[in-house]
């Protein structure tokens, strides 16, 4: 009878006191607990504080680490393994695959779901999750790469009228985590670059900055206006609103800033 | 103002008279009399003293050169010759006889549009003649022909008039069999020589006489009469009569081409961009007033101006102080001089203008090979360094570890001068590794290593660079998963059609497929490839193909130039020996994707990419291909038994033997690997009374009973593990 197990963590949006109870009960009973910062990081607290409120040590995995999950899986198959990670853990991650490893071998698994970035955002800008097309994630170019796939996916999404959840690029390993400013940069290259007309200076778009900490900061206005706002610290996040409910307009405006003005014409006739 | 100055005045007036402009190089089979006769012109022009002449050997300025007996540079030089009362100016880059230095051969051959073939009228056309005419062919270069050594016929082998006139006959019609065999459609029975009009020329270079048909007619001299001056051993009068800077000069301005004949038909062929375009259409007219185009052939090490690059200008004109662009890098270079080679010395001049070569200081970045422009974005030249060497490799390391750095800069200037010499840094051993076309090629850089830039340095023995390639088509699409295992690569690798191996070799195929999809396609098809295949391929690696025959699968286009990264990297470096690939046409045959594109980016395709072509290649019979030479013996008879011998024991093949007189001439064909050391070998064995000569042949498969062993040998030396890796290792 094997007695070790997997269970995967959620760590919440923004600091070490969204861990649920029920995590820190689980991590409490596991023999050992690793963590990855890769594909998410909670930038108002550190792994020294993480580790005072769980009362264990956790070892980092690098995405090579993670990735090649023998030592993860051989550890599981005897030992009761907590895998902490940011956000929902299966949330914008690739974590599946060793879910999927471990399952194969035997090793029980088990999710411990927290907030994530893909709910918070609607959430604190007033947008109705119901009206979300497919999100997509802006990465930094690298020689031979630069994916344009996320102005597609903001197309198509704006062609049904749905808002886009666009997220920015974490290069945990180099602290360089993408502002909106870069990220809105990026979306006008690609619009030169493709040429279809989706996005300019004058496309209304919103940024939510440190979501899940006490003040984040929230602005819905035209990109130009956008790009000269310093939104602070990391992590951001940007919408690409499609169509948009009275309430969700009103939100806009009163919770994000959006000039009335701008307002009006986005008022369906 | 001595002659030289007045000369060099008399050329700068000239240089923009483009009709008065012929810009050629001469080229023969090695010891066909190449260098003598290349000095005996410059010298008729009065570029150097006469009496220097043939002994100064003036493009031989490599002091190695002169001590080996051989042209290893492709030096240039500009003279001024006299035909019908108007003065042309002659433009002669000078190239290399031997084989191991073809790359330069072929460069030269860029940089002029027509071309003297030595042949030495003792020997006939050689081997190398053959592959002289067939680079100056493929680069639309006319040829004319000059039959050296003449005297020999007279002096020592004692051939009678009419003996040598059949002896003529012989040489010309072989020579136009050659010309017939490799000229481009639109030249055919237009390019081949006639002793009547005087495309062929009759002399000896050392002797410093030439005729030919129109000289004859003009002077009154007939064969006869050298016949007699050559029996009476009175060469000097025959020179006094006919010196022979003036009958071949003539030769050249009445049957090679102007820059501005030349230009419209040699700009299409060796430049794929828009012909209407500004830079084309003033390349095809050869205007000096258009924007620069120079493609540069040679780099020199000047002790003096430091990296001197040599080229040709097909459009424009390059002053002091401009600002150009190589093709290719990022930042202008300034132009700091700008000269006219003669010989070894370089002649500063304002400017140069379209249709000569220039010799030009300040552009840093440029190399053998590099095109050069006022416009940063011009279309470059078609690549013009052989693609499929190079084929031995040493490693260097500097005797005082403190001249570490300077070796390194050393190594550097040296391969951007000769791009035919590759160099790597081992990344395991840290060990510079020195990669040429042959061992001579490699010992002659070793010599200039020591020589020319002070630097001691040890070499190992000479190592065979093998090739890696597949023998039959993969048994089932391979697998290859990312390290995230959200994305997979299903890769299929094949042999390429001989053909097409052929075609990539001879250049036939423009390189920027992006650019030139359709053309692309239509070549590959043409040479039978199947449809999709042809239409899907996406890069080239040297003698490589990839080709995309998926179907419209969502976000695959964003990862080919992470599929092309990983498809380079195995090219280079394949999977049973971590030698380069030859010959492969890897297909992209299906490919499953992660949604979004942060968990599809260089980390996770190149690895997945990489591992799929890799697994490929190894389900598919891997060999390993060995470089083989071509081996000319010529033997007197007695002596044949030591030359076979010595052959037998390097695995050669002998493909033909022909008895002439009391010679033997033995064609052979044998491994690089196993040729290392022949050339003291054979000498000790006869005496050193054979001749012989080598040549690169390509590369063959490695006898299977030796694969093993020599992939065992070279994993061994790289520190891999003795045996490559199952497919296994590769699915992840």
């Amino acid at each position: 009878m094997q007695k070790g197990q997997l269970i995967f963590i959620g760590l919440g949006l923004y600091d070490e006191t969204d861990l649920s109870v029920k995590a820190i009960q689980e991590i409490k009973t596991c023999d050992f607990v690793y963590a990855e910062f890769y594909t998410s990081s909670l930038m108002g607290t550190t792994k020294d504080r993480i580790e005072h409120i769980i009362g264990k040590p956790i070892q980092l995995l690098s995405r090579e680490e993670t990735e090649n999950n023998e030592n993860i899986l051989k550890r599981a198959e005897n030992e009761a393994v907590a895998f902490l990670v940011g956000g929902d853990p299966m949330t914008a991650t690739t974590h599946l695959d060793l879910r999927l490893s471990a399952i194969k071998r035997g090793i029980p698994t088990r999710i411990i779901h927290s907030s994530s970035i893909v709910t918070a955002v609607p959430g604190l800008l007033g947008l109705q999750n119901y009206k979300f097309g497919r999100t997509t994630t802006l990465a930094y170019p690298e020689k031979n790469y630069f994916p344009v796939s996320p102005y597609h996916i903001i197309k198509e999404n704006k062609e049904r009228g749905l808002h886009t959840l666009v997220l920015l690029d974490i290069q945990a390993e180099k602290k360089r985590y993408m502002t909106a400013n870069e990220g809105l940069q990026l979306l006008l290259q690609m619009e030169q670059k493709v040429e279809e007309k989706i996005i300019n200076d004058t496309t209304v778009a919103c940024v939510v900055a440190r979501a899940g900490s006490k003040n984040p900061f929230l602005r819905a206005d035209t990109i130009k206006s956008l790009q000269s706002i310093d939104f602070g610290p990391p992590l951001h996040t940007i919408v690409i609103p499609g169509n948009l409910h009275f309430m969700e307009l009103e939100a806009l405006v009163t919770i994000a800033g959006l000039p009335n003005k701008i307002a009006e014409t986005m008022q369906k006739p | 103002m001595g002659r030289k100055e007045d000369n060099v005045k008399r050329a700068r007036d000239i240089m923009n008279k483009l009709d008065y402009i012929r810009n050629i190089d001469i080229a023969a089979h090695i010891d066909h009399g190449k260098t003598t006769f290349s000095d005996n012109l410059l010298a008729g022009c009065g570029m150097m003293s006469e009496e220097l002449a043939g002994k100064q050997l003036v493009l031989d300025y490599d002091e190695q050169e002169q001590a080996r007996g051989i042209t290893i540079n492709a030096a240039c030089a500009s003279m001024v010759h006299s035909f019908r009362e108007k003065e042309y100016l002659i433009n002669l880059i000078d190239t290399p006889g031997h084989v191991d230095f073809g790359g330069d051969v072929t460069r030269a051959m860029r940089a002029v549009d027509g071309c003297i073939v030595l042949v030495c009228a003792v020997e006939g056309p050689m081997p190398q003649t053959e592959t002289v005419v067939r680079q100056a062919l493929r680069e639309k270069v006319k040829p004319v022909l000059f039959i050296n050594k003449v005297d020999r016929l007279i002096n020592e082998l004692r051939l009678t008039p009419p003996e040598m006139q059949q002896r003529f006959i012989k040489i010309i019609s072989k020579f136009n069999e050659l010309v017939d065999k490799m000229v481009p459609e639109e030249f055919k029975g237009k390019w081949n020589v006639k002793v009547e009009d005087g495309s062929v020329a009759f002399g000896s270079a050392f002797n410093n006489w030439a005729i030919s048909a129109p000289y004859m007619k003009k002077t009154g001299i007939s064969f006869k009469d050298i016949y007699d001056y050559c029996s009476k051993n009175d060469q000097k009068s025959i020179a006094k009569k006919l010196p022979i800077h003036e009958v071949v000069l003539d030769m050249v301005v009445d049957h090679l081409p102007s820059p501005k004949v030349a230009q419209k038909y040699r700009i299409p062929h060796i430049w794929r961009g828009d012909l209407e375009h500004t830079v084309g259409k003033s390349m095809m007219e050869c205007r000096e007033d258009g924007p620069l185009a120079l493609m540069v052939t040679k780099i020199i090490i000047d002790p003096h101006a430091g990296e001197v690059a040599i080229g040709r200008m097909y459009s424009g004109k390059v002053e002091r102080g401009q600002d150009v662009y190589v093709i290719g890098m990022p930042n202008a270079n300034r132009i700091q001089q700008t000269n006219l080679m003669v010989g070894a010395d370089k002649i500063p001049v304002d400017y140069v203008t379209a249709g000569n070569i220039a010799a030009v200081t300040g552009i840093r970045d440029a190399i053998a090979g590099s095109t050069v422009s006022s416009d940063p974005e011009m279309e470059p030249f078609e690549r013009i360094v052989h693609i499929s060497d190079p084929v031995v490799t040493v490693a260097v390391e500097a005797k005082n570890t403190k001249d570490l750095p300077k070796l390194i800069e050393v190594l550097r200037l040296i391969s951007k001068a000769d791009p035919s010499i590759q160099i790597e840094i081992d990344q395991q051993t840290g060990e510079n590794l020195m990669s040429g076309m042959g061992e001579l090629h490699l010992e002659i850089t070793e010599y200039r290593i020591r020589n020319e830039h002070k630097v001691d340095i040890v070499t190992s023995e000479p190592i065979v660079v093998y090739r890696e390639c597949v023998t039959k088509k993969s048994p089932y699409k391979f697998e290859g998963k990312s390290p995230n295992k959200h994305n997979r690569f299903y890769i299929e690798v094949e042999p390429l059609p001989e053909n097409v191996i052929k075609a990539l070799y001879n250049n036939e195929i423009p390189q920027n497929v992006k650019k030139y999809k359709k053309e692309v396609a239509k070549i590959l098809q043409d040479l039978g490839m199947d449809k999709d295949a042809a239409k899907g391929v996406f890069a080239f690696n040297k003698l490589n193909i990839i080709a995309d025959v998926t179907k419209g699968i969502q976000h695959l286009f964003e990862t080919r130039e992470l599929i092309k990264e990983a498809f380079d990297e195995v090219m280079k470096s394949g999977p049973i020996a971590s030698e380069p690939c030859q010959g492969l046409l890897i297909s992209l045959v299906d490919a499953k994707l992660h949604e979004d594109a942060i968990h599809r980016g260089p980390a996770q395709v190149i690895p997945a990419a990489r591992n799929a072509i890799y697994g490929a290649i190894i389900i598919s019979d891997p060999v390993l291909l060995e470089p083989m030479q071509k081996v000319f013996i010529s033997t007197p008879q007695d002596l044949m038994g030591d030359a076979s011998r010595e052959l037998n024991q390097r695995r050669a093949i002998v493909r033909d033997m022909q008895v002439e007189g009391d010679l033997v001439n033995i064609d052979a064909k044998a491994p690089v690997a196993d040729m290392f050391g022949f050339a003291s070998a054979i000498r000790s064995a006869t005496g050193g009374r054979v001749l012989w000569n080598t040549e690169n042949m390509g590369f063959e498969p490695l006898p299977r009973s030796l694969q093993d062993k020599i992939i065992k040998l070279i994993r061994e030396r790289k520190g891999l593990k003795p045996e490559p890796y199952p497919p296994e290792y590769y699915m992840g």
